[in-house]
């Protein structure tokens, strides 16, 4: 049975890990600016400056797109078929790839939803259910 | 500069699973054509522009091509904009000649994903992979949904992409599938990853395909005999990741049409045959869109109407495109156009004057246009 591919935590994503290990979906903010973005990087890719802080999201948003995987392309999700992955973006505008944690038919673009930070693989990562 | 470049001459290899064959040796093949269509001796190229193999990346690797074909060129190199490189490669061999950096470029472009891997199709997406996102379809699959959501896009819709890039392909004897798509198959079809079914999604393929460009001052010194000039070109690049992009159902395609549109002094209307990159049936459709060939959202419509049929307002790859000919990326569809300005393509457009090809890679993150016509 192949593996899960887990994330490679780094110095500049390594809050955004721990944050979900802690409950919190953290995402980052601009201090020049105030853009706010995922996934972590070192610079504003509004404005390029490096003030970057985290911050926590409330954890809810929308349904931007979604997909349901009826073919394995990575050998390790071919138990859980069909499965969907999803766009979702935060009320405080960054978008992230996830899962939503419902039935396919309850899945519509702009579906609001709620955050369920879930255990995968041995890491905590941010999962959705419709709000 | 629109027509003082040419593309002087066109070749290819065999589509298909070609076991055996090195991406060297897939280039030289296309490359010796394409110097024989052209009528002119190896050794007036100075300019070598290659794409980079997906099945097996190396450094310097326009130096390996150049070495095979035994030339020394002045200027080239290997060019990365996914599946839209090719047009690019064309466009800036046709800038490099305006400004007497070479005379005469040859752009080729192999691949074996087919026997070799097909890795840089199926990989996971980053950190995101641990949410089971593998895989280009997937990208394609999520904007799919959108404009399916957003604008009332059905199946049958992107069927009639299908079918009609099948039915072409039918009718030439180098296309690798020349099964007819009929709706009752298409609706057969398995879902891969939904809303994407089997036959929304192109071939994978082995293959070569090069093309020599010139001005068309040096193609008449040199004789060539059925020279296609160069109209326009444009690039536009999407760039983000499919998650971080504001809008999903608009793309740079629509930058890189009005660039070559402008170049050449058009407009969509003036267009007598299309080659639209279908890596994807809904690539096809956004293309269209993005185009100006209708509006935004009303790509279902104008497909499912016949318009990109044989006898229709705008016939669409003609020789069977990525969905049908062979899934290599592009450069197929650059070919079918200099055809159909030639006259000599099976499925020819009476009187075509004027072709477009687009070409776009990644998941619409890159786009390039060509307008070609005499």
């Amino acid at each position: 049975m192949t593996e899960i591919p887990t994330p490679a935590i780094t110095p500049i994503n390594q809050p955004y890990w721990s944050g979900l290990d802690e409950g919190e979906l953290r995402y980052q903010r601009c201090g020049a600016c105030g853009n706010a973005w995922l996934p972590a990087r070192e610079e504003c890719p509004r404005c390029l400056e490096d003030d970057v802080t985290w911050q926590a999201s409330a954890g809810r948003g929308r349904i931007i797109s979604w997909v349901v995987y009826h073919q394995a392309v990575h050998p390790s999700f071919a138990d859980r078929l069909p499965y969907n992955v999803a766009i979702v973006e935060l009320d405080e505008g960054p978008r992230l790839i996830t899962n939503i944690t419902a039935p396919v038919d309850e899945l519509a673009i702009e579906q609001p939803v709620v955050i369920r930070i879930e255990r995968e693989a041995d890491v905590s990562i941010a999962r959705f259910a419709p709000a | 500069m629109r027509g003082r470049t040419v593309i002087a001459g066109t070749g290819h290899t065999a589509f298909g699973k070609l076991p055996g064959r090195t991406t060297d040796s897939l280039n030289v093949e296309a490359s010796r054509k394409a110097i024989h269509d052209a009528g002119i001796d190896k050794d007036v190229i100075d300019a070598v522009f290659v794409k980079y193999p997906t099945s097996g990346h190396r450094s310097m690797y326009a130096q390996t091509v150049s070495e095979a074909l035994g030339l020394q060129p002045r200027i080239g190199g290997v060019w990365d904009q996914g599946g839209a490189t090719n047009i690019s490669m064309i466009s800036f061999a046709a800038m490099a000649i305006e400004h007497g950096q070479c005379e005469v470029a040859l752009v080729t472009i192999a691949d074996n994903p087919k026997t070799g891997t097909r890795q840089a199709y199926e990989r996971g997406w980053g950190d995101d992979a641990v949410y089971g996102w593998f895989g280009v379809a997937a990208g394609y699959a999520m904007i799919m949904r959108r404009h399916m959501e957003e604008f009332g896009t059905t199946h049958e819709q992107f069927g009639a992409i299908a079918r009609a890039c099948r039915r072409h392909g039918a009718a030439n004897p180098h296309a690798q599938l020349r099964l007819p798509l009929t709706e009752e198959m298409y609706d057969a079809s398995r879902t891969v990853i939904d809303p994407l079914r089997r036959d929304d999604i192109c071939l994978v393929s082995d293959g070569g395909a090069a093309v020599i460009v010139m001005s068309a001052e040096r193609a008449r010194q040199l004789g060539v005999p059925a020279p296609v000039p160069i109209l326009g070109f444009g690039q536009g690049q999407t760039s983000w990741e499919v998650a971080q992009r504001p809008v999903l159902t608009e793309t740079s395609a629509a930058v890189s049409a009005r660039t070559a549109f402008a170049m050449a002094g058009m407009t969509p209307g003036d267009v007598d045959v299309a080659q639209i990159y279908d890596c994807f049936t809904i690539a096809a459709l956004m293309t269209l869109e993005d185009y100006g060939f209708c509006k935004k959202g009303q790509g279902g419509q104008f497909v499912s109407d016949g318009n990109i049929e044989l006898g229709g307002g705008l016939p669409v790859n003609t020789s069977g495109g990525l969905l049908s000919e062979t899934g290599m990326p592009g450069m197929q569809l650059v070919i079918e156009g200099v055809r159909q300005i030639r006259g000599t393509s099976v499925n020819q457009v009476p009187d075509a004057s004027t072709a477009v090809v687009s070409n776009q890679g990644g998941i619409m993150h890159t786009h390039s246009t060509l307008l070609l016509g005499q």
